[in-house]
């Protein structure tokens, strides 16, 4: 009996290798399992060799594992790409079809099984997936009864005989592998799961519906991978709402639209990756002057340019905290998991209103793709704060005097009116402007309206702005990172306690205004701090050096082919940083 | 009684004197009084450029944006309350440079908004440069040998956009200009307004004389139908498109608010922000 293991699928895109992941991991994720899946995909639409990898374990897990345990593969690339990535017990279970060869220095035992053939007896070589899930489950060892519920819900609107047919199709692929495996049946038998249910999704799962929590009920975007699933869960539930999803001409009416309704009194966001974050920049700065609420959404992705579309990179964090021209007060988030991006996003909603400025959740590729276990989310927890926005009726003013939006207050926020309130009217503009919103260029207005802005954030309130895993008074090495790497630098971690290595971990949600004072300690009190990004330039450490003292402690883990980091990477960089060091 | 004086507030606009921007900020002032709006029900969203400061000169909710964004900000607004007179306005460097993309999906999208756009076929507060409504040999100064551009036709693009309500009118027309800003308020959709507004310190080819002399009113074209798209056609080509009128309407197109699934009647501004326990957990069960 194993606590985890890895199984991957792949073929080629647009072949049903979405699907056969789906149905395996649906079905583990009710067992109780914990899962993190993560997709390797190209930029195109047919063809290619794609893969999705999932991670099963009877304990909590966020990253991808080193190895790999059973490899389904739908043709011969698949076998060639992933081999090597299989342990000494691995197994490749592969279409006869394609007449499956095992490299002369593969360690795997393979499997042929006729995963067309038995499909296209039963009556379409389309169930050929479901003969690979049934094939895999006898390595596991898992009853395919536990399969049955979740054929019902994906085919059962196509009628009873489908879902037989499937789960025909299921148990051949089982019974075929059961045979060849003779006495080896249950090789891979995984530990029995809690049985408690869980949620299982991706990031940009969460990220929407932490919206629809957070109240927002208006979405202007624009198509780009990988945040397209965020504008098509709300396009799908936000009818139901009264509200709506708008696909505009492009990234920068977005964002702009996005920032009108929000002006007009609705929770509204945007959604892009790094490309359409370019665009959004000068939007972003007339949210910053006007002091209109805005929620934008980065999904980073590789970059720069159109860069590496599908692939892991957290490169946007310098533009994300600078990138306007001119200084506006922003605030930016990094939720390290889907869970803390369902309660970030509506959260984030809660700071648009309250700064009056915008904020931008930053995601990165494998957290908004890759598809993790997430606890029951705590709707209870989420509340709705508006901030100074103005509810009441409003004193008519002497000689149409407009209302003072930009009202010079001691924490630099006004009061909010929203266009439709009798007695509210007031101007806005990007131009500087004085209290009621007229242009104004005088140099003592700037400077108090600058500061007025600028202070709003100054003393921002923030739960947790940092995610602290902190075993020691006194560590060797503060491992710090943002996004998705928390799964892989806990890994890590456990692994270099065991090597005797003392190690803490803080993983920062609050990008901006950065938590210094909440870091320095954290630093103070390790020798060493090493911080670990998808990044060519340490973008997150050049951002630590300007805010906490004792600098020359910091050094950088970086990785920026496309691909994320795997926890051998990390353990053994840091144990020879760790070892170096003591000698 | 509402009346125009109601729209007005105390800045005094920055435009040049004899500038046609004028009367179309009055031509607005009095179409929405005309409209029985409140001040506070209405709001314009400007652009950027001379024409662009419009918004901050009428006594009504103003928003006054980034260079060619006007649009979708205005198509924001209206989103977001629906019970709100939404007016988009800007110069027709905004409005069909910078801003073509907008324009162009704006009119396609048919929200219910009105865009005016003060037409100067010059830029101004850049003091002086081609605009694409400058005619092909027009001399600026980013164009000294003349514009080897030729013009863009507006209206004949709207036409062939799918737009639901075209018009053109001449700012010294302050009657006429009021009558069609009250029709494009009153359409159900986009309408786009394209006003002839001189500009006395750059263009001294489309002078005020000039369009006296070339304009050609469609109310004096015999039979003229607004609600025959090809006739709307073949009369912008034969004039050049200097007519002023409504040059095409369709009152039956229903508007992109109408279309939407299940967008609520009430302002999303003012929907309730809580899902409710049952709501949420039927959306969180779909992830299990």
């Amino acid at each position: 009996m194993i606590k985890q293991l890895s199984w991957k699928v792949g073929g080629q895109q647009g072949e049903g290798i979405e699907s056969t992941g789906e149905i395996f991991s649906t079905a583990l994720n009710r067992l109780g399992y914990f899962l993190y899946g993560y997709r390797h995909f190209s930029s195109r639409i047919k063809g290619g060799h794609t893969n999705n990898k999932i991670r099963v374990s009877i304990t909590d897990t966020r990253s991808i594992a080193d190895d790999l345990d059973i490899l389904v593969a739908f043709d011969q690339e698949t076998i060639e790409v992933n081999y090597k990535e299989l342990n000494n017990t691995g197994v490749i279970i592969a279409d006869t079809k394609f007449d499956p060869k095992n490299p002369d220095d593969s360690t795997a035992a393979l499997y042929s099984i006729p995963f067309t053939e038995i499909a296209a007896e039963l009556g379409t070589s389309l169930m050929k997936n479901m003969v690979a899930v049934g094939a895999s489950s006898a390595v596991l060892g898992l009853d395919i009864k536990v399969f049955e519920e979740v054929v019902r819900e994906i085919f059962g609107r196509k009628g009873e005989q489908i879902v037989q047919k499937n789960m025909e199709a299921l148990s051949h692929g089982f019974e075929f592998m059961k045979a060849k495996l003779g006495s080896k049946v249950g090789t891979h038998q995984l530990e029995r799961a809690d049985g408690q249910k869980r949620l299982f999704m991706i990031g940009n799962d969460a990220i929407a519906l932490g919206a629809l929590a957070g109240g927002c009920r208006f979405m202007a975007a624009y198509p780009i991978t990988p945040a397209s699933e965020i504008m098509e869960y709300l396009i799908k539930k936000l009818p139901a709402l009264g509200g709506t999803v708008i696909q505009t001409e492009d990234e920068i009416a977005a964002c702009t639209m996005a920032i009108g309704a929000n002006y007009a009194g609705v929770r509204a966001m945007t959604a892009s990756a790094g490309p359409g974050l370019s665009l959004k920049m000068e939007s972003i700065g007339l949210s910053g002057i006007t002091e209109t609420p805005l929620v934008i959404v980065d999904t980073q992705r590789g970059g720069p340019s159109t860069g590496l579309p599908t692939k892991q990179e957290q490169s946007d964090l310098m533009a994300m905290i600078y990138g306007t021209h001119g200084e506006i007060p922003k605030i930016v988030m990094a939720p390290s998991t889907a869970e803390e991006a369902f309660y970030d996003t509506a959260e984030a909603f809660n700071l648009a209103e309250e700064y009056q400025c915008p904020v931008i959740i930053l995601s990165d590729l494998q957290l908004s793709l890759g598809k993790q276990t997430v606890e029951p989310l705590r709707y209870e927890e989420i509340e709705i704060r508006r901030g100074k926005l103005v509810t009441g009726n409003i004193p008519k003013a002497e000689n149409k005097e407009y209302f003072k939006r930009y009202e010079l207050t001691s924490d630099g926020i006004s009061p909010r009116v929203l266009p439709g309130t009798k007695n509210g009217i007031f101007h806005v503009t990007g131009v500087e402007h004085d209290e009621t919103g007229k242009p104004s260029e005088a140099a003592a207005n700037r400077k108090a309206q600058m500061d007025k802005r600028m202070r709003k954030t100054r003393d921002i309130r923030f739960n947790r702005p940092i995610h602290k895993n902190i075993r020691h008074e006194e560590a060797d090495i503060l491992l710090v990172g943002f996004n998705s790497t928390r799964g892989v630098i806990e890994e890590a971690m456990g692994r270099l306690e065991q090597d005797g290595i003392k190690v803490n971990h803080a993983h920062v949600r609050l990008i901006h205004p950065f938590p210094a004072e909440d870091m320095q300690p954290l630093v103070d009190a390790a020798k060493k701090v090493v911080v670990l990004e998808n990044n060519a330039t340490g973008q997150l450490a050049n951002i630590l050096k300007m805010n906490v003292g004792n600098v020359q402690k910091i050094s950088s883990l970086l990785k920026y082919d496309g691909n994320p980091f795997l926890p051998n990477n990390v353990h053994s960089q840091c144990k020879e940083l760790f070892e170096y060091d003591n000698i | 009684m509402i009346t125009f004086k109601d729209f007005r507030n105390d800045v005094k606009p920055n435009w040049c004197p004899g500038c046609g921007d004028f009367s179309v900020q009055a031509a607005i002032q009095r179409a929405a009084a005309n409209s029985g709006l409140e001040p506070e029900k209405l709001a314009v969203i400007s652009g950027i450029g001379c024409s662009g400061r419009i918004s901050g000169y009428i006594n009504s909710y103003g928003f006054h944006g980034i260079h060619g964004r006007c649009l979708p900000i205005a198509q924001g607004v209206k989103m977001a309350n629906r019970h709100l007179t939404v007016i988009a306005s800007g110069g027709d460097g905004d409005g069909f440079a910078i801003g073509m993309g907008h324009t162009i999906h704006a009119i396609r999208r048919n929200i219910d908004i009105t865009y005016i756009v003060m037409d100067n076929q010059i830029y101004g507060l850049t003091k002086g440069q081609t605009s694409p409504r400058s005619e092909a040999g027009f001399k600026t100064k980013s164009t000294p040998q003349g514009s080897i551009e030729p013009a863009l036709s507006p209206m004949e693009m709207a036409l062939t956009a799918g737009a639901s309500f075209v018009a053109q009118s001449f700012s010294t027309d302050l009657k006429d200009l009021t009558a069609i800003i009250e029709a494009g308020i009153k359409h159900k959709g986009f309408s786009l307004i394209n006003v002839f507004s001189p500009c006395v310190t750059y263009n001294k080819v489309n002078t005020y004389d000039w369009f006296k002399a070339n304009l050609t009113k469609l109310s004096s074209i015999e039979g003229y139908d607004p609600s025959d798209r090809e006739a709307a056609m073949s009369t912008l080509m034969r004039h050049n498109s200097l007519v002023t009128g409504i040059i095409y309407q369709d009152s039956e197109r229903k508007s992109y608010q109408e279309l939407i699934p299940g967008y609520a009647e009430t302002p999303l501004a003012h929907s309730d922000l809580n899902l409710g326990q049952e709501r949420f957990d039927a959306l969180a069960a779909e992830f299990m």
